[in-house]
């Protein structure tokens, strides 16, 4: 196929129409089209093959375990990394991991990371010209715990440009990395905020043609979760694929 | 093997890894599954590759394997080795020149005359979505695996080679060497 080698924005978001409207209810689009070339970086890196249906093995229905001895819970608060207080809005976000089951997924390793709130990365390849801000990395570890919950303290990261386009900016967004009981149900994703006004024009969160798997990225603002004179919460709950083993002994279902 | 049923819970999506994930994931000793140079040691190492052959400096791979024996490891200590815990986990970003390279144990066959093989997890800016392949380890053991014998030509692409050190297996994303890449059931 043939792509302007620098779309504008309206270039991008007419490719990202046009898609919609191939939309088939019969496939739904849960999961990010691995060709969708709005993002072009995708081009020449998606399969072009569909992916080939195979049964777990033994070592695909079992998943790395993690401890005590691997994440600090110091890890899970991102803004007491130095020696001070970072910039920005001060959150709090949390949920529970669960398998496709409504299992919890227990004692698992939760991975984060983000951009500052100017929407600066602490990565040597970031060049956008926004400030790094000393008393913020962006990078964080926690442990599920039996309820399959996490929490952790970070800054509400700033939204981003990037160069897929020009004038292209990212909605603005927490890296998820996550593990769940088996092999098959590792996954990479992203965490949006409520009411972000770049959605529509985001070819990545785009990539999910599903408007309904699309929103269960986007986390909820819970005043609950909002500590007077302090932070605001968000909660976000993330559900993994199916799972393929037997219960074991010690795995009983969630009552 | 036992299935459930196919969940009702909808999944929740993935999303690229992106380019900015160095500073987060990769750690000391993520590929070091043992020291390498260690009794019994091996080296499982590749290229990342595009559809046009061009390396992909920015990927992460993750290997997920059983021990030298066949057990399936439950072992904590993965994120801060202790140099005598095989956790049969790891993970390696590739360098500049798309190469990735883990310092490993042979995995063994889980069930008696199963073909070995490492379970492979890639990331990669560009990629929406982490792909899962295999990366059998060569023997007699694969002429009478269900995965290879369903996968018709492209089954080379799912077989490491023997290398000096130990196993070299290219992963190619795209392209007339594209690897296959797996699904499972439940999504
Ligand atoms: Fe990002």
């Amino acid at each position: 196929m043939t792509v302007p080698i620098l779309s504008t924005q309206a270039d991008v978001s007419l490719e990202i129409a046009a898609i919609a409207d191939q939309h088939d209810a019969a496939s739904p689009g849960a999961q990010p089209r691995l060709d969708y070339t709005p993002y072009r970086s995708a081009i020449l890196r998606h399969p072009t093959k569909d992916l080939h249906h195979a049964d777990p093995e033994t070592i695909e229905r079992w998943a790395p375990c993690f401890g005590p001895q691997d994440v600090d819970p110091l890890e899970a608060d991102l803004t007491i990394q130095h020696s001070g207080e970072p910039i920005g809005e001060r959150i709090t976000v949390t949920g529970r991991v669960v398998d496709g089951d409504g299992r919890p997924v227990r004692r698992q390793l939760v991975e984060v990371w983000q951009a500052n709130a100017g929407g600066r990365y602490i990565h040597q390849r970031d060049q956008h010209p926004a400030p790094i801000d000393p008393n913020f990395t962006g990078a964080g570890r926690i442990l599920t715990g039996d309820d399959g919950s996490y929490t952790f303290q970070t800054i509400k990261p700033g939204p981003y440009p990037w160069k897929n386009h020009r004038n292209a900016w990212r909605p603005a967004h927490i890296h998820f990395s996550l593990f769940g009981t088996e092999f098959t149900q590792r996954m990479v994703t992203q965490m949006y905020f409520p009411g972000d006004p770049l959605f529509a024009l985001d070819p990545i969160y785009q990539s999910i043609t599903d408007a309904g798997a699309r929103d269960r990225l986007v986390a909820t603002y819970d005043h609950n979760l909002t500590v007077p004179e302090w932070s605001t919460g968000y909660r976000w709950d993330i559900v993994l694929s199916g799972s393929h083993r037997t219960l074991m002994d010690d795995e009983e279902p969630d009552a | 093997m036992s299935t459930l049923p196919t969940p009702g819970a909808a999944p929740t999506p993935g999303q690229t890894v992106g380019p900015f994930f160095h500073y987060a994931l990769p750690y000391e000793g993520d590929a070091e599954l043992v020291p390498a140079g260690s009794a019994g040691a091996i080296r499982l190492h590749g290229q990342v590759m595009d559809g046009a052959g061009v390396p992909v400096p920015d990927a992460l791979v993750e290997i997920w394997q059983a021990a030298p024996d066949g057990s399936v490891v439950q072992q904590a200590g993965s994120l801060h080795r202790d140099g005598w815990t095989f956790t049969g986990w790891g993970r390696c970003a590739t360098d500049r020149a798309g190469h990735y390279s883990f310092s490993t144990l042979l995995p063994g066959s889980t069930e008696p005359g199963a073909a070995p093989f490492f379970a492979v997890t890639v990331f990669a800016r560009g990629l929406l979505d982490r792909l899962l392949t295999r990366a059998y380890v060569p023997g007699d053991a694969l002429d009478a695996d269900p995965l290879l014998a369903s996968v018709g030509p492209r089954r080379d692409t799912l077989i490491a080679s023997p290398d000096p050190q130990g196993l070299l297996f290219d992963i190619h994303l795209q392209g007339p060497r594209e690897t296959v890449f797996l699904t499972f059931p439940g999504r």
